[in-house]
């Protein structure tokens, strides 16, 4: 099995559809300990990065996600609109010129994007960020000998990494202004990061 | 909830369509990506002055637009950092070829995109200075945080930094005096109530109907504590005393004293808060030489008032007297 650039599409695709569906949600932990707008974000700079998808053709993978990468950086803001934009530029970047991505340079891609992420924003394991989903992620793919058991890996490590977020004390972003209040919350980054790891493992995965 | 707005995902748009129709004898505003620029922009020789942060704290930025202040404002969605493109644009629009200063305050997004922005401009060859403003003393400032925010003093490092700008001072000196505004004052904020974004429809924060927050971010981000309400003299004694032992000021000490209201709260309990504010100052011996008092940095209709103390030296004093012209503000020369 390889990453293709329709699989990429397809992958997009969903995960639009995730941050359209779990916009509430998103919106709902962010407001608990963030302000409130990671939801409406994300849901408004993925369909715009669909519209961006739908109008020109794509060369290849790593092409399309640049575009969702410059998509997002110049219509999202906050600091989703650069992490993420972030992400999928070192991601876009580790892909191109390839057709078809096989697994050590699909790993290799994402362990680019998340230093991209860290050297963005600075947070390390254990801050209560999406950093605290990718790692476990990329870790799983990087850990992986086979390409479909690798993103289901990573997707599952994602969501432990997600939910390990919880009674973490925030030391990023505007969730550290709450202190030990910020307990007993679900961080939204590494909730959008586990459904782009979700989304990623129901489209690319056999 | 009940708000005047169109559509939820338009009224950053709609805003920006109102503006243009009131002020567009003085400011451009362009849509996208979206900027409210000094009409007379770039002015030639001048270092170039841009902000920008999430909409709902009207009138900043965009009212600071105009001589004496701002030369461009990047307007977010509300709550939301603008976008790296938007600065550029604007760092673009007001480069008259003395460099360029980005005031930034200190929000996880906002230095994110602000950061992004400066490598685009750099890359366009154009001097870019920032100015971080990060005076809120209701977070702790640690390696454990996002660092203090950025809250009352933008609107003073805005009008003394303009004053500097339109004097012909160069890069630096607007840049280290913008600094230099920024590490002298300190401000902290209260909530009698949470706002309400319009894209979530959802209060920020639950608070009882006899509660106050105390050291309130401008987001609706909860603060260090919550207690039963009281009179205004023991709210005003709640900010000051954070504020007065941060810096810390001392007696003879010369100050500016900001009242500032969240949005929802009437100028006259802005007044009482002045009136705690200027007995406080006088026990501790600060002379009260300035004051701005009003909405200035608001959190859409919240209720509530943040205090910022900054102390003033001479250059401060004479710029933040200096004439301005921008919708919101207007001082008199």
């Amino acid at each position: 099995m390889a990453v293709t650039r329709d699989a990429v599409l397809d992958w997009m695709n969903r995960f639009a559809g995730e941050m359209g569906e779990h916009r509430q949600e998103l919106v709902r932990l962010d407001t608990a300990i963030g302000d409130g707008d990671h939801g409406t974000n994300m849901d408004r700079g993925m369909k715009k990065a669909l519209e961006k998808l739908g109008a020109a053709e794509q060369a290849d993978p790593g092409a399309a996600l640049k575009t969702v990468a410059m998509t997002l950086i110049s219509s999202v803001g906050g600091a989703a609109g650069p992490l993420y934009g972030t992400l999928f530029l070192q991601l876009g970047g580790g892909l191109a010129g390839h057709d078809e991505v096989d697994l050590p340079t699909y790993a290799a891609a994402w362990r680019k994007a998340l230093e991209g992420v860290q050297s963005r924003g600075k947070a390390e394991p254990g801050d209560k960020t999406m950093v605290d989903a990718l790692v476990p992620a990329v870790e799983a793919l990087e850990g992986a000998s086979d390409l479909d058991d690798g993103l289901r890996a990573a997707a599952q490590a994602a969501e432990e990494g997600m939910k390990a977020t919880t009674p973490l004390v925030a030391r990023k972003g505007r969730a550290s202004y709450l202190g030990e209040r910020s307990q007993d919350h679900q961080d939204p980054g590494a909730t959008s990061t586990y459904y782009l790891f979700k989304s990623a493992a129901e489209a690319l995965a056999g | 909830m009940k708000k005047l707005i169109n559509a939820p995902d338009a009224v950053v748009q709609d805003a920006l369509r109102g503006i243009e129709a009131a002020h567009g004898d003085r400011v451009r505003v362009m849509y996208d990506p979206a900027v409210i620029v000094r009409a007379d922009a770039p002015v030639q020789g001048k270092v170039g002055l841009i902000s920008g942060g999430g909409s709902g704290h009207e009138p900043m930025h965009g009212g600071f637009v105009g001589p004496g202040m701002l030369d461009a404002a990047c307007p977010g969605e509300v709550f939301t950092s603008p976008t790296p493109d938007q600065m550029l644009e604007a760092t673009k629009a007001v480069n008259g070829g003395a460099g360029v200063v980005h005031i930034v305050k200190n929000y996880t997004g906002d230095v994110m995109n602000f950061d992004m922005a400066s490598e685009m401009g750099k890359a366009e060859d154009i001097e870019v200075e920032t100015v971080l403003t990060n005076d809120d003393v209701a977070v702790e400032d640690s390696l454990y945080t996002a660092g203090r925010r950025g809250v009352g003093v933008t609107v003073l490092v805005e009008k003394i930094c303009g004053g500097a700008a339109e004097d012909g001072r160069s890069l630096q000196e607007v840049a280290e005096l913008g600094r230099r505004v920024n590490g002298n004052g300190r401000s902290m904020g209260m909530a009698l109530t949470p706002c309400i974004t319009p894209a979530s429809g959802e209060p920020s924060f639950e608070l009882a109907d006899d509660e106050v927050e105390i050291g309130i971010g401008i987001h609706g981000e909860p603060g260090r504590f919550r207690e039963k309400i009281g009179p205004a003299s023991q709210i005003a004694e709640r900010l000051m005393t954070p504020i007065l032992e941060d810096l810390p000021f001392s007696s003879g000490d010369k100050v500016l004293a900001f009242v500032n209201g969240m949005g929802g709260t009437p100028l006259i309990e802005l007044y009482v808060v002045y009136a705690e504010v200027a007995k406080i100052a006088q026990e501790h011996g600060l002379s009260l030489e300035r004051n701005l008092i009003g909405n200035w940095i608001t959190s859409l209709e919240m209720q509530g008032c943040s205090i910022t103390l900054l102390k003033l030296d001479d250059e401060m004093t004479r710029y933040w007297d200096a004439p301005a012209n921008t919708p919101a503000l207007k001082v008199c020369g």
